[in-house]
């Protein structure tokens, strides 16, 4: 299993029954994929729709029914759809009950910086609106970067999206909740100890009394 | 009345130095037949407010695309530009000047230029690079930003029917960023599927009313659309 499909695969187990949930451009979309069959919550689309099922078959497919990266999606029973503004007031109005968003750098104050890099700015979408108004905001990278170096910081260096606003964070080795007290791992992959993961981590951790195995289901 | 002009007409108002605004979501709802005649037409110059730029698997000549390509836009107000690495490499350079807003404050700011209010308090972006320049307020005890109305000089946004008077309705997510802009211009052109008669369209799903609507004109059938959307995304890999 790659590292992105268990990430997406973690952050799926993050959901409610009953949530309003939207999930960032990139890695979590793929969570769409991943949601446990009798979990009912209700998906956002950033563009302007509730309740986008999954990506339909070659000839199934509309040519006005596109998810937040214009990529063909069906809609459940149920579904709405509406403009931006009024996409926008149910992100930044609170209506969204967790976000999943996709980060370059998170560290242990709850900062995630994913919009901006040095001499590359892709731009900030809805991301930063999302982290504002949605009620609980999970981000989701890898733990390091492909040259090993950590991406959970003490301190983000690249320009942020949000200021102390993420609550969990899912990476392919670890899981960590944000307090107000800092980060505390609540999980680690099979076969690291923690000692292993304090070495690719730069941000401080306590650890949970109950700290277990990564889980996947 | 009859607003219904052809294609060479409703290019008949751009001219070098323009603010445009186009609808569409990276591709979807884009009014797909007007872009390409503003790429042919070889204005310059542009300010080009349009909410991202154009769909991943853009290879050529497909929406926004071109108007990068061929060097036609000074400066970009939008939301993402990451999906055109044509444009980030253009902005990395300097020719291309990118005007970041996050996406709920762009639609805001464009809700607030065609519906006469002065500005908007936004919570997004108080503790980033976002509040730059800006007048920030705390009401209530929590920290907003001034974001000021944004408006444009000529607007192409996409709708599924049209009829004569301007009227538009629209399909599935493609509506997106399209009434919002249409509002917000001085000119708007109402780019549409099928164009109808008046009385076709019920009133209840009018998704933009007439009075927004200066012109309307013939886009691709929604067969033609699909078969090109269909390209796009087999072409892609993410249809199967």
């Amino acid at each position: 299993m790659d590292s992105r499909e268990m990430i997406s695969r973690r952050a799926a187990l993050e959901l409610a029954d009953g949530e309003v949930v939207n999930l960032g451009f990139g890695m979590p979309m793929a969570v769409v994929n991943y949601l446990p069959k009798d979990l009912n919550v209700v998906l956002q689309s950033e563009n302007g729709c509730l309740m986008f099922g999954p990506t339909p078959r070659l000839g199934q497919q509309d040519s006005d029914l596109g998810n937040a990266g214009s990529m063909p999606i069906t809609l459940k029973p149920g579904a709405s759809i509406f403009d931006f503004a009024t996409s926008f007031g149910i992100i930044r109005g609170g209506h969204v009950s967790s976000a999943i968003l996709g980060a370059l750098e998170v560290d242990q104050e709850g900062n995630i910086a994913n919009w901006s890099m040095p001499g590359r700015s892709p731009g900030m979408g809805g991301a930063m609106d999302l982290v504002v108004g949605a009620r609980r905001i999970i981000a989701v990278l890898q733990h390091t970067d492909k040259a090993e170096a950590p991406k959970v910081l003490k301190r983000c260096t690249l320009p942020l999206t949000g200021k102390g606003v993420v609550k969990v964070i899912i990476t392919d080795r670890a899981v960590f909740q944000v307090t107000p007290e800092g980060l505390v791992l609540e999980e680690i992959v099979a076969g690291m100890s923690v000692d292993e993961l304090r070495r690719i981590t730069e941000a401080e951790f306590s650890v949970a009394p109950g700290l277990c195995e990564y889980r996947l289901a | 009345m009859n607003k219904v002009i052809s294609l060479n007409q409703a290019m008949e108002r751009l001219h070098d130095g323009m603010t445009i605004a186009t609808g569409g979501f990276a591709g979807v709802g884009a009014p797909l037949k007007c872009i390409r005649r503003i790429a042919e037409s070889g204005v310059r110059d542009l300010t080009l407010i349009c909410v991202a730029n154009c769909h991943p698997f853009t290879v050529a000549e497909f929406d926004i695309f071109p108007l990068f390509a061929n060097g036609q836009v000074r400066k970009f107000i939008t939301c993402h530009n990451g999906t055109n690495p044509l444009a980030m490499e253009l902005s990395r350079k300097g020719s291309l000047e990118v005007e970041f807003y996050p996406m709920g404050t762009w639609i805001e700011k464009l809700r607030a230029g065609g519906s006469g209010l002065g500005g908007v308090l936004t919570p997004t972006g108080v503790g980033t690079l976002v509040e730059a320049g800006k007048q920030k307020l705390t009401i209530g005890g929590r920290e907003y930003l001034l974001e000021l109305p944004l408006r444009a000089e000529l607007a192409f946004i996409k709708g599924f029917r049209g009829d004569p008077m301007g009227n538009i309705e629209y399909r599935g997510v493609a509506i997106n960023t399209n009434p919002v802009i249409a509002a917000a211009a001085d000119f708007t052109v109402a780019e549409v599927n099928e164009i109808v008669e008046v009385g076709d369209i019920e009133p209840t799903r009018v998704g933009t009313p007439c009075i927004f609507v200066d012109a309307v004109v013939q886009g691709h059938s929604l067969a033609e659309q699909e078969a090109v959307y269909q390209e796009l995304w087999t072409r892609g890999g993410i249809l199967r």
